[in-house]
C-alpha cells in the first residue's frame, strides 16, 4: 500500500522532470542562448514566470534545459556502470573463489576506497572541465557499485538448485549467467540503477557547481547554482530554484527506487510488515 | 491445577484461521508430543502459549500455567514469565544464538534478566553447561566455534536456567544428524524427569514422539484430531488421519528387483580435495579432503543408496558423479565412458539429477516447458519435442497442459514431480536422487516414493539415492553404501546392512534412528 | 585476529599503491608537456625547460614515480609552482580546517542519525517511523552545498547570527573556530545523517527477524531489551561500513562546502591549484585525501573484528 504510494509519487516527480527536459528540445518559453542584460534579475511575473537570472535568461527555460544536461550526464554515467560493472560482477560470481574473482573484487575494493568526488575532481582538473569528463568521472565510480551488487546477488543464486540443474545439463558460466542469473537479479539492478541515477544528479551538480562539470554556456542545475553564488544574498530565488529542481528529481528517483524495491522483492515486503 | 492447560485456542491472522479450538494438557514431568505436517499449526500453538504471536494475530481461549491464565497478563508481566516459568527452544541451532555474544553471556542473561546478579548468572551458566553435557566448553566461546549439536545444548541450557514449569521444544532436532538427535532427545528426556517440568515437544516425525513422549496429540489443519497416551494412541489410531500419517511414515513402495549383473556406473579410487578460501590474497589455500579413495559400482537397473551424516562427503561425491567438479584422483565411468566436467553431451544426457528443495530447483522466471527442456541444452532438441514433454509430464502424474505454467503454480510435491519429469526427458539410464524426498511431508513423500518405484520398473532406470534418512533408504534401495569422513565404511544389500550392521558407525547410526512402533493389529 | 589485521593491512597497502599509480598516471597523461601545460600557452621555451628541471621531469617514468612516492613518505610533497613554497607547508596550514570540519560533520551526523534510526526501527510502521523516513528521504535528496547556501541565507544574511563565511583561525580561540565551522558542518552532516539513519533502521529491522531475537524474547527480554542487547550490536556491522564510507564523502563534500563558506581548507587549495595549473599541489593533496580515506576504511575493517567475533578467528 505504502510502497505503491511511494512508487507512484516517485514516478510522478521523475516523470514530470523528464517531460520538461524532453519538451525543452522542441520548445522553451525563451531562448536560453539569448542574453538580455537589460532584463537581468527580473522578479517572477507574467513575462517571466519564475523571473530571470543575472544575464536576463528566463529561469523556466534555464531549468528545463538544465534538466536535460543533468539527466543526460547522470544517465550515461549509470549506463557506464551497468555495462561494465554488471558483466564484471557476473564473471566474478561465475568463477567464485578463483584468482579472477579475487582480482576483480580487490580491484573493486580499491576503486571503492577512493574518495570518488576527489578523483572526479582530479580527472576533470587534468583533462579539463567538461560535461564529458564529468560523465566519465562519475561513471567510473558506478562500475564497482554495480559489480558488487551483481556479484553479491549472483553468488547466492549460484548455490540454488536450479543453477545446479543447469550445470548438470552442461551449461557453462556465461550461458547460466545470462539465462538464469541476470533475469533474477534484474530487480536489484534496476533499484540500484535509480539510486546511482540520483547520486549522479547530485555529483554532476557538485562538479558543475565548482566549475569542473558542464561548461558555459550550456545550462545545468549545478552550473546555475554556481552562477547564483554571487547573487543569491540579494536574490535568493536564483539559488533556491535550481536547488529545488535537484531536490525534486533526486527525491523522485529515490522514492521510485524504494517503491520498486518493495514492489519487486517480496522478501523485503515481508520484513517491513 | 499444575502443569499446562490450554483451552479452546482459536487463532486468526488477518482473515485466515490458523488454529481451531486447540486444547492441550501437560502434567509436570510429562512430555506431550505435538505431531503434524507443515502448515498444521503446531508451531503457532507454541507461539500462542508463549504469547509471542506475530502482529495481526487474533487469539482467544485460555493458556493456564500452574493455574495462572497467561492470556490475561500484560506484555510486561509476560516478559517476567518467559524464561522463568515458560521457556522455548527452536529448530535452527545455527541461527538461534546471537553470533556476536559469548555463550556464557547468553546463558547468564536468562538469570540476569530475571533479577539475578552477574556473578549468579556466570556461576549458573557454568553449572548449566555441565548439566547439558558441555562441561569442557569455556563460557567465553562464541556460537560459531561450536557444532550444531553443541549449540542446541547451549539453547537448552539457557532455556532451563531458571527451572521453568514448561519447556516448549519446536522441532529441536530436525536440523541435526541422527546420532546428535538421539543424544539431544536423551538429554531432554532426562531434564524433564529430573526437573519435573512439563514439555511440549513439536515435531513432524512420528517415530521421534513414539520413543519420547508420554502423550501424543496429532494436528491437522489447525485442529487436534487425535490425542492420547502414546502407547494407546499408536495401538488404536482412531482418526483416519493418524492412520494415514502412520502408514505414510513407514511406507514401503512396491518394487521389483531388477538389478542386472553388469555395472552401469563405476567409481574407482575417487579422491576430491577442496581448497578452503584463501585467508588473504597471497596465502596458500588450505585443503580439505572431502572424498578419499572411494570405490563402488552401481549396476544397471539397480537402486543404490548412499547414506551418511552431514559433512561425510556424500554431497561432494555427488557433484563429482554429476560431472560438476573434477576429481583429484581416481576415475568415474558411466557405461565405460569417462565422467568429468568436459564429458561429451551424449554421456551427460544419460544421467540426470533430482535435487532436494522443490522450491529452489527451478528458475522462477521460466515456464515448465523451458525447465523440462533444459537437459537438451548440449544435445539439441530432439524431433517430437512436444510429445516428449507431454510424455514426461504424464509419466509423473501431471498433465501436458502444465507445461505452460510457472513453477510457483504448483505445490511442493508437484514441483518434485516436475523435477523428476525434467530428469526423465532425456530418457537417461541413471537418475541421481540427491535428498530428493527429504524436504517433503510424509504423505507427499510416500506418493513420490511410489512414483519413483513405478518409474524404475517401467523404464528400467538405475537410481543412486543419496540421503541422510535411513527409513527412506531402506524403503527404496536394493543395496546401500554407508559413508563417514570421506570414506565408504560399509557396503551391502540393504536388508542385510539394516538387519546386521558390521561397521561400528553403521551400528551407531541405526541405533540412533528413532523407530516407529509395530503397526497396530 | 592478527591474520585478519594483516590481511586488511595488505589490502590497505595495495589500495594505496593502486591509488598512487592512478593519480600519478593521470597527471602523467596530461596532454603534452606538464611543464608547458602548467605554464600555459604563452610560456617561453626557456621557462618551460627550467620548470621541467625543477619538477624533476627528466628521467624515466618509474624513477619519477619512485621519487614522488619516496618524497611523500619522508613528508616532502614537492614545491608548489605558484606559491614557491613546499607543498607540505601549504597542506599543514589548510589541514587544520578540513579535518576538523569533516570530523565535526561526522560526529554530528552519527549523533543525530543513530538514535533516530533506532527509534524508527523500534516504532516501525507507526507514524513516528513514517515521519522520520519521509524526512530522511528529503535529507538525502538535498545537495549539501545548496543546503549550505540556504543556511547562509537564513542564519547569516536574514538572522545575522553567524558570519556568512571565512575562518578566523584557531588562534582566535576554539569557540570562534567552532562557530565558523558550525554551519558548514551542519550542511555536510544533514544528507549523511539521513543516509545513516536509514541504514541504522534497516539493519536493525533486519536483525529483528533473526532467530536469536526470538530466543531472546523466549528468555523473557522485552522487545526493547532484545533490540538493545542483541539487535544493536549485530546491526552495527553495516552501520560501521557506512560511517567509514561517509568519511570519504565528507572529505569530498568538505572540498565543495569550503567554497560556499570561503574556508581556507584543502578544498580551496585544490581549486586554487587547478585554476593556477599547479599540478604538484593537486596531485599531492589528492594523494593525501586518498590516504586519509583508505586509512579510515582500514580502521573500519579493524572495528568490524571488535564487533564481530567471527572475523577475529580468520
Amino acid at each position: 500500500m505504502r510502497a505503491g504510494v511511494q512508487l507512484w509519487l516517485g514516478v510522478l516527480l521523475t516523470g514530470a522532470v523528464m517531460l520538461a527536459a524532453a519538451v525543452s528540445f522542441i520548445w522553451t518559453p525563451y531562448d536560453v542562448t539569448q542574453l538580455a542584460i537589460a532584463a537581468k534579475l527580473q522578479s517572477p511575473g507574467p513575462d517571466y514566470l519564475l523571473g530571470t537570472d543575472h544575464l536576463g535568461r528566463d529561469m523556466v527555460s534555464m531549468l528545463m534545459v538544465g534538466a536535460r544536461t543533468s539527466i543526460a550526464v547522470a544517465l550515461v554515467a549509470v549506463g557506464i556502470g551497468i555495462t561494465l560493472g554488471v558483466p564484471l560482477g557476473l564473471w566474478a560470481a561465475a568463477t567464485r573463489g578463483s584468482l579472477t574473482d579475487e582480482i576483480v573484487m580487490r580491484g573493486n575494493d580499491v576503486i571503492f576506497a577512493f574518495p570518488s568526488l576527489v578523483i572526479a575532481i582530479l580527472i576533470t582538473a587534468v583533462f579539463g572541465p567538461s560535461a564529458i569528463n564529468a560523465i566519465i568521472a562519475i561513471g567510473i565510480f558506478n562500475i564497482p557499485v554495480f559489480a558488487r551488487v551483481a556479484r553479491g546477488a549472483a553468488l547466492s543464486l549460484w548455490t540454488r538448485e536450479f543453477v545446479l540443474a543447469a550445470r548438470v545439463a552442461g551449461k557453462r558460466g556465461a550461458r547460466i549467467s545470462a539465462e538464469h542469473i541476470l533475469p533474477n537479479i534484474a530487480n536489484l539492478l534496476i533499484v540500484q540503477g535509480t539510486i546511482q541515477f540520483s547520486l549522479g544528479i547530485l555529483a554532476e551538480a557538485g562538479l558543475s557547481y565548482v566549475g569542473l562539470g558542464t561548461q558555459p554556456p550550456t545550462p545545468s542545475w549545478g552550473r546555475m547554482l554556481a552562477d547564483a553564488q554571487t547573487f543569491f544574498y540579494g536574490t535568493p530565488r536564483v539559488a533556491v530554484l535550481p536547488g529545488l529542481a535537484i531536490v525534486l528529481m533526486v527525491l523522485g528517483l529515490n522514492l521510485m527506487g524504494d517503491g520498486l524495491r518493495d514492489a519487486l522483492d517480496p522478501r523485503l515486503r515481508k520484513t517491513v510488515q | 491445577m499444575s502443569g499446562l492447560q490450554a483451552q479452546g485456542l482459536n487463532l486468526r491472522i488477518g482473515e485466515t484461521p490458523i488454529l481451531k479450538d486447540v486444547s492441550l494438557d501437560i502434567a509436570p514431568g510429562q512430555i506431550l508430543g505435538l505431531v503434524g505436517e507443515s502448515g498444521s499449526g503446531k508451531s503457532m500453538t507454541a507461539l500462542a502459549v508463549m504469547q509471542l504471536l506475530p502482529g495481526g494475530s487474533i487469539c482467544d481461549g485460555t493458556v493456564s500455567l500452574d493455574g495462572d491464565d497467561l492470556t490475561t497478563l500484560t506484555e510486561a508481566q509476560m516478559c517476567d514469565r518467559r524464561g522463568c516459568d515458560v521457556s522455548m527452544i527452536f529448530q535452527e541451532p545455527m541461527t538461534a544464538l546471537n553470533p556476536v555474544q559469548t555463550i556464557g553471556f547468553q546463558i547468564a542473561e536468562t538469570v540476569t534478566i530475571h533479577g539475578g546478579s552477574r556473578a549468579e548468572g556466570a556461576a549458573r551458566a557454568r553449572d548449566l553447561l555441565a548439566r547439558v553435557g558441555l562441561a569442557q566448553i569455556p563460557l567465553d566461546r562464541y556460537p560459531h566455534e561450536l557444532s550444531g549439536g553443541q549449540r542446541q545444548r547451549v539453547c537448552i541450557a539457557l532455556a532451563i536456567a531458571l527451572h521453568p514449569k514448561l519447556l516448549i521444544a519446536d522441532e529441536p532436532t530436525t536440523a541435526l544428524d541422527v546420532t546428535t538427535q538421539a543424544q539431544i532427545l536423551d538429554l531432554l528426556k532426562q531434564i524433564v524427569t529430573e526437573e519435573g517440568m512439563a514439555m511440549l515437544f513439536i515435531t513432524h516425525d512420528l517415530a521421534v514422539v513414539a520413543g519420547l513422549a508420554d502423550e501424543v496429540a496429532v494436528m491437522k489443519d489447525g485442529a487436534v484430531v487425535e490425542h492420547g497416551p502414546t502407547a494407546q494412541l499408536f495401538a488404536r489410531m482412531q482418526h483416519p488421519y493418524t492412520r494415514a500419517l502412520f502408514a505414510a511414515s513407514r511406507h514401503q513402495p512396491q518394487r521389483q528387483i531388477q538389478a542386472a549383473p553388469q555395472p552401469l556406473l563405476t567409481i574407482q579410487n575417487a579422491t576430491r580435495t577442496y581448497r578452503l578460501p584463501r585467508p588473504h590474497l597471497f596465502a596458500k589455500p588450505d585443503a580439505l579432503e572431502a572424498v578419499s579413495d572411494v570405490s563402488f559400482s552401481l549396476h544397471r537397473g539397480e537402486s543404490l543408496g548412499l547414506v551418511g551424516g552431514s559433512g561425510c562427503g556424500k554431497s561432494t561425491l555427488t557433484r563429482a558423479i554429476l560431472g560438476l567438479e573434477p576429481l583429484q584422483g581416481g576415475k568415474i565411468q558411466l557405461d565405460g565412458q569417462s565422467i568429468s566436467p568436459d564429458m561429451p553431451p551424449d554421456v551427460r544426457g544419460r544421467m540426470q539429477v533430482v535435487f532436494q528443495d522443490p522450491y529452489g530447483s527451478f528458475n522462477p522466471r521460466h515456464r515448465v516447458r523451458r525447465i523440462l527442456t533444459e537437459p537438451f541444452h548440449l544435445q539439441g532438441s530432439p524431433t517430437g519435442l512436444e510429445a516428449r514433454i507431454a510424455e514426461a509430464l504424464t509419466s509423473v502424474g501431471l498433465s501436458p497442459q502444465d507445461a505452460d505454467k510457472f513453477p510457483h503454480a504448483f505445490s511442493g510435491g508437484q514441483r518434485q514431480r516436475i523435477a523428476i519429469a525434467r530428469a526423465l526427458i532425456t530418457r537417461p539410464d541413471l537418475i541421481v536422487l540427491d535428498e530428493a524426498v527429504s524436504a517433503l511431508d510424509v504423505s507427499v513423500r510416500a506418493q513420490v516414493l511410489d512414483l519413483l518405484a513405478d518409474l524404475q520398473g517401467q523404464l528400467k532406470l538405475s537410481y543412486l539415492f543419496i540421503s541422510h534418512d535411513l527409513t527412506v533408504v531402506r524403503a527404496i534401495t536394493d543395496r546401500v553404501l554407508v559413508m563417514a569422513a570421506g570414506k565408504i565404511v560399509e557396503e551391502g544389500p540393504t536388508e542385510r546392512v539394516f538387519a546386521d550392521p558390521q561397521h561400528s558407525y553403521t551400528r551407531a547410526l541405526l541405533a540412533a534412528a528413532p523407530k516407529l512402533p509395530e503397526a497396530a493389529a | 585476529m592478527i591474520r585478519y589485521a594483516a590481511s586488511r593491512l595488505l589490502s590497505l597497502v595495495l589500495s594505496l599503491v593502486a591509488a598512487s599509480v592512478v593519480i600519478f598516471a593521470l597527471v602523467e597523461v596530461v596532454p603534452g608537456d606538464p611543464a608547458a601545460f602548467m605554464l600555459g600557452l604563452n610560456a617561453s621555451p626557456e621557462t618551460v625547460a627550467a620548470l621541467r628541471a625543477e619538477l624533476g621531469l627528466s628521467g624515466s617514468v618509474v624513477s619519477r614515480y619512485l621519487g614522488w612516492i619516496g618524497g611523500m613518505v619522508q613528508g616532502d610533497f614537492g614545491t608548489s609552482y605558484t606559491y614557491r613554497v613546499p607543498v607540505s607547508e601549504l597542506i599543514l596550514q589548510r589541514i587544520w580546517v578540513s579535518v576538523p570540519l569533516a570530523g565535526y560533520a561526522l560526529i554530528l551526523s552519527t549523533v543525530i542519525a543513530l538514535p533516530i534510526g533506532i527509534l524508527s526501527a523500534a516504532r516501525r510502521g507507526r507514524p513516528v517511523d513514517y515521519g522520520i523516513m519521509g524526512f530522511t528521504q528529503l535529507g538525502i535528496a538535498v545537495p549539501n552545498f545548496w543546503f549550505a547556501m540556504l543556511l547562509v541565507l537564513l542564519f547569516a544574511i536574514t538572522l545575522q547570527l553567524v558570519p556568512a563565511g571565512g575562518f578566523p583561525g584557531w588562534e582566535a580561540g576554539f569557540w570562534a573556530g567552532m562557530t565558523a565551522l558550525t554551519l558548514p558542518a551542519i550542511a555536510l552532516a544533514l544528507p549523511q545523517a539521513s543516509i545513516l539513519a536509514r541504514v541504522m533502521r534497516s539493519a536493525l529491522i533486519e536483525t529483528l527477524g533473526q532467530d536469536y531475537m526470538r530466543t531472546a524474547r523466549a528468555k523473557g527480554l522485552s522487545e526493547g531489551q532484545a533490540i538493545c542487547r542483541h539487535g544493536l550490536r549485530n546491526a552495527l556491522i553495516p552501520v560501521l561500513t557506512i560511517i567509514g564510507l561517509q568519511f570519504s564523502f565528507l572529505l569530498a563534500g568538505a572540498i565543495i562546502i569550503e567554497n560556499v563558506f570561503f574556508l581556507p581548507g584543502l578544498g580551496r587549495l585544490i581549486f586554487q591549484g587547478i585554476t593556477q595549473r599547479d599540478l604538484i599541489v593537486v596531485e599531492s593533496v589528492t594523494m593525501l585525501l586518498v590516504f586519509a580515506v583508505i586509512t579510515v576504511t582500514f580502521l573500519v575493517d579493524i572495528a568490524y573484528a571488535a564487533v564481530d567475533p567471527r572475523l577475529r578467528r580468520r
